[in-house]
C-alpha cells in the first residue's frame, strides 16, 4: 500500500515537474485563408495544389507545405513569426502571383490570395434523372493573349462521398468530353451513368462537380461540390 | 640493503632498455588492416576491392528484392501486408530517389589508386581502372534516369576543415551532360575491356556497348517525346534535352547495339537451345552453361554466399519448399495482351455474347499464344518443377451460382452429390488469401527450377540479367525506327518474334510506335526495364492517369500503347457442374477486380524525376529542385 503510494507521488510529480523540461511551445498561430479570383475561392482537387511557407532563422530550413482544400480554403497551424510564401512553378490551373510574399504572423490571422485562373465554371447546373446525372456548365477564358492555354477536356465527376474529384478512386464515376467534340465552350451538357454496387448500401444523394483539365496544366479547376438528392 | 640494489639493477635496466630503435620495435604492422599499397600491390586483393563495387551495382528491379520486379500494376502481389500497394493513389514524389555519392567517391579513389599502384602489370591495371569506369559510368546512367541531371563529380574531394565548405559544392549538370558522359565513356571503354561473350559477371565489351546503345535510346526518347510534357523540364536543362539532339543519340545507339548484333564484342545471340518455345525462354534467366544472350549479369552461387530468394517469394504454393510463394501474380491485362502466334491481338475468349465459353481442360483458353507467354507466366495447368500448379476459384453449378471455399483446397459436398468434393484449387485464387494466384497466375520468369531454390536454408542462385541479347535487338529495332529505318527495325523485331513462335513476321508498314512498346512490354516484362519506358516515353502519367479500369474497357485496346495501368484485373477458372448437361466438368472462366483493389494509381507529373531531398539542398544550395514538386 505504502509502495503504491509512493509511486503515485513520485509519478505524479515526474508527470507535473517533467512539463517544464518541454520548453518549446506549441505553434500558436493558425492561419487560413481562401485562393481567391474575382472575389471567389477557386475549387481544386483536395490535397492536390499546394503551396510553401518558409519560416526563416532556425536552423536548416524546410517548407511547410499548405495543401488547398476542394473549395479553394486552406488552414495551417503555425508559429508566430516572419514568413514567406511561394507557389511551387506550374502548381495549380492558375497562375500564381511569380513574387515571393512576405508577411508576419502573430496569433490566428487570414490572408486570401489572389490568383488569375486559366478559365473559370459558370452555371453549372447539375440534375438526377432515371439513374445518371445531367449537368451543363459554361467555360470562360480568363488569361488570354500569349499566356493563354487551350481547353483539354471537360469532365463530370460523381462520388459516393463528400470529396469529389477525377482521382477520387472506386467510389463513383466521371464523364468526359475530350476539346474536339466541344462545339462551344458557353454550352457545355454532359451525363453520367451512376455505377450500382451491391456490395455497397443504397443512399439517395451523390456528390458532383465539374472539373476542366487544361492542356499542359495537371492539376484541374472545379465547381463548387454540390450534394445532389433523389 | 638488498632492497636497494634490487632497485637500482631495476632502474638501470629500464633507463638503458630505452633506446633510439624502440619505436621501430613497436611499430608492428597490423594482423586485421590491409593498408592501400598492401591492397594495390596484388591482383587479387584489387580485384576484391573491384568486387565490392560490383556489388554495390545499382538495379531499379532485382531478384533479391521480388517486388521491384513486378512494379506499376503489372502483377498483383499476394502477401497480406502489401495489398495497401493497391489501395494508394500514387506515388510520393521522393520515391525511387538515390543520391549515393558516397559510392561515387570510393569508385573514384580506387581509379586514384590503382592507377599510382607500381605493382601491378600494366595489362591488370588497365582492366581494372576500365572496369571501375564502367561501374562509374552505370551509376551515372542511373542516377540520370532516376534524378535528371546531377553533379558529375570524377575525382576524389578532401574537405581542408576551413569551415567553408563551398568550394565542395557542385551545381547539377544538364541531363543530356550525363548522358553524354555514359555515353563517352562507353566510348572510350569498349576497346579497352575484353572482347569475351563468355564473361558475364565481369564488364566487357558487350555490356559497356549493351550500355551505350541502352543510355543512347533512352536520351534520344527524352529529347523526342519529352517535346510532349513541356512541363516535365528545366530552364537550365538539369531536366529535359532539346528535341532536335533525338536524331543524333537514336544515330548512336543504333551504331553501338549494331556492333554487338555484328559480333564485334563477342558471339552473342539469341538463346535457342531448347526445342519447346516457352521452356526456351524461361531457360534464359535459369540456364548459365554456355547462355549467349547473357551480357551483364549479377551472378550468384549457392554455398558461395551469395544466393537469393526470388524463388522462395513466388514459387506456386501448392507443393512449395517452404510454407509460402506465389507473392508475384502478373495480371490479365498482361497475360492477354500477348498476341496470338499469328501475330494478332485478341482477348482471352472467356464469353461470347454473354454466354461462358467452356473449354475441355484448363489450359486451353491460352492456346496459341506468343511462346513467351508461357515462358512468363505459370498458366492455369502448366507446372513448375514437374509439380501441375492447382490453380481454380470453384465450381459454377447450371443456374451459375458459385461453390467455392476460403482455405485451399477446401471440400465441400455439391447439390445433388453426396460425398465432399474439393470445391477450390490448392493454389487458390481466393480473394484476399495471401500466397494463392489471387490473379489466376503466377510469374515463371527468374523462378529457379533447381531443387531446394524454394528453401530459405539453400535458396536460389539463378543469375540476374542487366543486359540481354534481345534486349540489344530491341533497341537497335527502336532506334532504326525513329530514324525512319522500318526495314531495318522489323528485322531486328522478327528475330526476338521467331524465337517467341509468332509466325506471321511484321514488315516494315506493321513497325509502329506501338509495337515498339508493345514488344518491350511482352519481352522485357519483369526485368525492371518497364518504368523507364513508361518515363521516357512520357507515358507514364497517361497510363497511370488516376481512374479506375472498368471490366469492360479492361479487355479493349490491347496493344496500345496509351491503354490504363492504372489497376490489375484477374482471370479466374472455374470448373463446371451440371450432371447431364454436355458442358459438365469444362471450364469457364470469369474476370473481375480482386476485392483488395480499391485505388487507382495516378502518376503525377512530380513523379518523372525523384525529388532531391531538401536535406542535400540545404546542403547544397546549388542544386535545383525537380519540376512540379
Amino acid at each position: 500500500m505504502k509502495a503504491k503510494f509512493y509511486v503515485l507521488l513520485f509519478g505524479g510529480l515526474l508527470l507535473i515537474t517533467s512539463c517544464e523540461l518541454d520548453n518549446y511551445n506549441e505553434p500558436d498561430a493558425i492561419l487560413t485563408g481562401n485562393i481567391l479570383y474575382d472575389g471567389e475561392a477557386i475549387p481544386v482537387a483536395r490535397n492536390q495544389v499546394r503551396f510553401e511557407l518558409w519560416q526563416s532563422g532556425y536552423g536548416s530550413p524546410a517548407p511547410i507545405d499548405v495543401a488547398i482544400a476542394q473549395d479553394g480554403s486552406y488552414s495551417s497551424r503555425i508559429f508566430s513569426g516572419d514568413y514567406k510564401l511561394a507557389f511551387l512553378p506550374g502548381e495549380g490551373p492558375f497562375r500564381a502571383p511569380t513574387d515571393t510574399l512576405y508577411f508576419s504572423v502573430s496569433g490566428d490571422k487570414e490572408m486570401n490570395l489572389t490568383v488569375t485562373p486559366y478559365y473559370t465554371i459558370q452555371n453549372a447546373q447539375f440534375s438526377h434523372a432515371a439513374g445518371s446525372i445531367d449537368a451543363s456548365c459554361s467555360v470562360n477564358q480568363i488569361i488570354s493573349g500569349a499566356d493563354s492555354r487551350a481547353v483539354e477536356r471537360v469532365t463530370l465527376v460523381i462520388n459516393r462521398t463528400l470529396f469529389v474529384d477525377a482521382n477520387s478512386g472506386s467510389e463513383g464515376s466521371i464523364a468526359q468530353i475530350d476539346a474536339e467534340d466541344i462545339s462551344d465552350l458557353n454550352n457545355i451538357s454532359m451525363s453520367v451513368e451512376i455505377p450500382s454496387d451491391p456490395t455497397k448500401p443504397d443512399q439517395n444523394y451523390i456528390f458532383a462537380r465539374i472539373g476542366v483539365k487544361i492542356e499542359g496544366v495537371e492539376d484541374m479547376i472545379y465547381t463548387q461540390v454540390e450534394k445532389i438528392t433523389f | 640493503m638488498k632492497k636497494h640494489i634490487f632497485l637500482l639493477v631495476i632502474i638501470a635496466l629500464v633507463a638503458w632498455s630505452c633506446s633510439k630503435t624502440d619505436e621501430e620495435f613497436l611499430d608492428r604492422p597490423s594482423t586485421s588492416i590491409l593498408t592501400q599499397e598492401q591492397i594495390f600491390s596484388d591482383p587479387k586483393t584489387t580485384l576484391s576491392v573491384l568486387a565490392d563495387l560490383y556489388n554495390r551495382y545499382y538495379d531499379f528491379g532485382t531478384v533479391e528484392d521480388w517486388s521491384t520486379m513486378a512494379r506499376f500494376n503489372i502483377a498483383y502481389w499476394s502477401e497480406a501486408g502489401r495489398y495497401p500497394v493497391f489501395q494508394n493513389n500514387g506515388w510520393g514524389y521522393g520515391e525511387w530517389s538515390t543520391w549515393d555519392y558516397t559510392y561515387i567517391r570510393e569508385i573514384n579513389l580506387f581509379l586514384e589508386r590503382c592507377a599510382e599502384a607500381t605493382e601491378l602489370t600494366d595489362e591488370d591495371k588497365t582492366r581494372f581502372l576500365a572496369e571501375a569506369r564502367f561501374l562509374r559510368a552505370s551509376y551515372y546512367f542511373e542516377l540520370v534516369k532516376r534524378m535528371g541531371g546531377v553533379p558529375l563529380i570524377l575525382e576524389s574531394e578532401t574537405y581542408d576543415f576551413s569551415g567553408d565548405a563551398s568550394y565542395l559544392q557542385h551545381p547539377r549538370e544538364t541531363e543530356a551532360a550525363i548522358y553524354d558522359f555514359v555515353i563517352s565513356e562507353a566510348e572510350a571503354l569498349k576497346d579497352i575491356l575484353p572482347t569475351d561473350a563468355n564473361t558475364k559477371s565481369r564488364a566487357t565489351k558487350g555490356a559497356v556497348l549493351a550500355m551505350q546503345a541502352r543510355a543512347a535510346l533512352y536520351a534520344g526518347s527524352i529529347a523526342k517525346y519529352g517535346a510532349t510534357t513541356p512541363q516535365v523540364s528545366l530552364p537550365g536543362g538539369e531536366v529535359g534535352i532539346p528535341a532536335s539532339m533525338a536524331d543524333g543519340y537514336y544515330t548512336k545507339a543504333l551504331q553501338a547495339a549494331q556492333s554487338i548484333i555484328n559480333g564485334e564484342a563477342g558471339a552473342y545471340a539469341l538463346y535457342t537451345k531448347k526445342p519447346d518455345l516457352s521452356e526456351n525462354f524461361s531457360s534464359i534467366f535459369y540456364d548459365k552453361a554456355n547462355n549467349p544472350e547473357a551480357i551483364f549479369v549479377e551472378d550468384y552461387q549457392v554455398g558461395g554466399g551469395k544466393t537469393h530468394y526470388f524463388t522462395g517469394a513466388n514459387q506456386p504454393r501448392f507443393g512449395a519448399e517452404e510454407e509460402e510463394g506465389g507473392r508475384i501474380n502478373p495480371s490479365l491485362q498482361f497475360v492477354q495482351s500477348f498476341e496470338l502466334t499469328d501475330g494478332s491481338y485478341a482477348p482471352l475468349a472467356n464469353e461470347s455474347g454473354g454466354e461462358p465459353i467452356y473449354y475441355d481442360n484448363i489450359g486451353d483458353i491460352f492456346e496459341g499464344r506468343d511462346a513467351r507467354l508461357a515462358g512468363t507466366v505459370i498458366l492455369p495447368g502448366s507446372s513448375f518443377k514437374s509439380t501441375e500448379v492447382d490453380i481454380w476459384a470453384g465450381v459454377v453449378l447450371g443456374d451459375g451460382s458459385v461453390v467455392s471455399g476460403d482455405s485451399r483446397g477446401q471440400e465441400k459436398e455439391l447439390p445433388g452429390s453426396t460425398g465432399q468434393v474439393q470445391v477450390v484449387g490448392f493454389d487458390g485464387p481466393i480473394d484476399g488469401l495471401e500466397f494463392t494466384a489471387q490473379t489466376g497466375f503466377y510469374i515463371r520468369k527468374y523462378q529457379d527450377p533447381a531443387t531446394g531454390s524454394g528453401r530459405r536454408g539453400t535458396q536460389s542462385d539463378v543469375w540476374f540479367i542487366r543486359y540481354r541479347y534481345a534486349e540489344v535487338l530491341l533497341n537497335a529495332a527502336e532506334a532504326a525506327f525513329e530514324l525512319g529505318q522500318s526495314e531495318v527495325a522489323a528485322g531486328y523485331l522478327n528475330q526476338v518474334r521467331a524465337r517467341a513462335g509468332i509466325t506471321v513476321p511484321l514488315t516494315a508498314a506493321d513497325v509502329t510506335f506501338d509495337r515498339i512498346v508493345h514488344e518491350r512490354y511482352v519481352e522485357l516484362a519483369f526485368e525492371g526495364l518497364h518504368f523507364f519506358d513508361l518515363k521516357r516515353w512520357r507515358l507514364a502519367h497517361v497510363v497511370l492517369d488516376g481512374n479506375p479500369i472498368s471490366e469492360s474497357e479492361v479487355t479493349q485496346n490491347i496493344g496500345v500503347a496509351t491503354k490504363r495501368e492504372t489497376q490489375p484485373y484477374s482471370i479466374w477458372p472455374y470448373k463446371y457442374y451440371n450432371p447431364g448437361d454436355p458442358n459438365d466438368g469444362k471450364w469457364l472462366y470469369r474476370i473481375l477486380r480482386l476485392s483488395r483493389v480499391t485505388g487507382a494509381d495516378r502518376f503525377q507529373m512530380g513523379n518523372y524525376y525523384s525529388e532531391i531531398g531538401q536535406n542535400l539542398i540545404n546542403n547544397n544550395p546549388l542544386l535545383v529542385r525537380n519540376p512540379n514538386q
